[in-house]
């Protein structure tokens, strides 16, 4: 029973985060500057916390602020945070991915009278795919590990927790806190990191 | 009527100049040579021609339509199916192929003329073995680029280009990728289009081969057209840069 529902959660959430990121990674490289931003921030947010924080606020939102019934939604809540997350990931494994398609393969492409649209999904995307396949599979190893946990912690005890949270009239305020705290100490993380990548972005 | 006419173009990099007022015209069937020393502007000149970079001045047409043209800032680009006809007029040949990997070298040549020319597929594949064969590649057609050398992989992009009937064939320095031993064979296929009646402009270092194939060469300094003229013309001429440039090549 717990293991079926551990294999659905993961396979919905692939099912839902490997398209989702690609409309993710389109939305972060959109010359739309707001959209660009708001992916930006978006990205920056589910990959600076804890999955586990982010399905407590899935969980418990509608609960504190419509009063509804966790048990009613919690199934949905687990592969909506799941799909969110790892659809972040994925949109950055893409970009790098796409970004090391040389930029004669557009050229190329042009010059045989592709349009943007096929010149995209028959010759740059099925590079891509290949290229990404390995950071591709890592995710989904960690996706694997983070399902079963999930499925323990949050299906499960949660489920008690949240009763308890509510009769005793608690606020989900530490779990803020404490999510602030992972998100800036990640924030400087991905700041140092992107300071290393623009060094070596002189040669490609 | 020429078939491509580049008109007072100008194109900078960066506050860099790299194309000043250059104007040359290609006649149909005309094999024309572009020689001069390295950041003369030839790639650039090329990239221009075939709109893979936008120009900052001038007009480019194309059988006497204007592919494009910027004046006093007003620029104009052609757009839509008008693009696609003048962009069908023309073909270009990297220095580095660009293949496409992962497809075979049939698809390489094949997939454009039937998915954007969508010309019959049977009548597409009889032709590129044709081609294939003119390329010495008739047992290759299975093969993937990261099987072939940089000499097969070269003939392989020719035969991409011909595919698709260009009026004209710009080739960018089309044998530097490769190694020495390898240049002769590419060098002989390009050689044996000239038969076909191909227009061609070829950029390229290989001076013995611009001699000998060119009708017209052009020798280009500091992104203007130094010297123009026949073979003969070009090569004896007592042109200082021309000299100290031949002299580089002869050293
Ligand atoms: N995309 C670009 N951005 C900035 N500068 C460029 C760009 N492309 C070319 N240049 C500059 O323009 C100048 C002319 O370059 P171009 O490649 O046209 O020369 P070339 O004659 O083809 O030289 P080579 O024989 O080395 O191929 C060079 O100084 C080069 O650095
Ligand atoms: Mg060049």
């Amino acid at each position: 029973m717990g293991f079926g529902q551990s294999c659905l959660i993961f396979a919905l959430t692939l099912l839902f985060s490997l398209p989702l990121g690609m409309v993710v990674y389109f939305g972060r490289v959109s010359r739309i500057k707001p959209v660009s931003w708001l992916v930006k921030i978006y990205i920056s947010i589910m990959r600076g916390t804890p999955l586990m924080l982010q399905l407590l606020i899935w969980y418990f939102g509608p609960f504190y602020l419509w009063k509804m019934n966790i048990g009613g939604y919690k199934f949905t809540a687990i592969i909506l945070g799941c799909s969110l997350n790892y659809a972040a990931y994925f949109a950055e494994i893409y970009r790098s991915g796409i970004e090391s398609i040389p930029k004669g393969q557009y050229e190329a492409a042009q010059l045989l009278g592709y349009g943007k649209s096929q010149t995209f999904l028959k010759i740059i995307l099925p590079q891509v795919i290949k290229i990404v396949l390995p950071s591709v599979t890592n995710e989904v190893i960690t996706l694997v590990k983070d399902t079963s946990l999930v499925y323990s912690v949050s299906y499960i005890e949660m489920f008690a927790v949240a009763k308890q949270i509510a009769a005793a009239q608690t606020t989900v305020l530490p779990f803020v806190i404490a999510g602030g705290f992972y998100y800036i100490f990640n924030f400087v993380v991905a700041w140092v990191m992107e300071l290393f990548e623009k060094k070596l972005d002189y040669y490609h | 009527m020429s078939l491509l006419e580049m008109k007072h173009i100008r194109k900078s990099f960066d506050g860099l100049e790299v194309l000043k007022d250059i104007s040359i015209s290609v006649k149909e069937g005309e094999i024309l040579s572009i020689i001069g020393p390295s950041g003369s502007g030839k790639s650039t000149l090329l990239r221009c021609a075939t709109m893979l970079e936008k120009i900052d001045g001038g007009e480019i047409s194309y059988l006497g339509e204007v592919a494009a043209s910027v004046k006093d800032g007003k620029e104009l680009y052609v757009k839509g199916e008008k693009r696609k006809q003048i962009s069908s007029y023309f073909g270009l040949v990297f220095q580095n192929f660009n293949l496409f990997p992962h497809y075979s070298v049939m698809k390489n040549i094949t997939d454009a003329p039937i998915h954007v020319q969508k010309r019959p597929r049977a009548e597409v594949y009889e032709e590129a073995r044709a081609l294939l064969k003119k390329m010495g590649l008739e047992d290759k057609e299975n093969a993937y680029p990261c099987q072939l050398s940089g000499g097969q992989c070269q003939r392989v992009a020719i035969a991409r280009a011909l595919a698709l009937n260009p009026k004209i064939l710009f080739f960018d320095e089309p044998t530097s990728a490769l190694d020495p031993e390898l240049t002769g064979e590419v060098l002989r296929v390009i050689k044996s289009l000239a038969d076909l009646k191909i227009t061609m402009v070829i950029v390229t270092h290989e001076m013995a081969f611009a001699r000998d194939i060119s009708d017209r060469i052009i020798f280009m300094d500091k992104g203007v057209v130094a010297l123009e003229g026949t073979p003969q013309e070009v090569f004896g001429a007592e042109h200082a840069r021309m000299q100290e440039f031949l002299g580089k090549f002869n050293a």
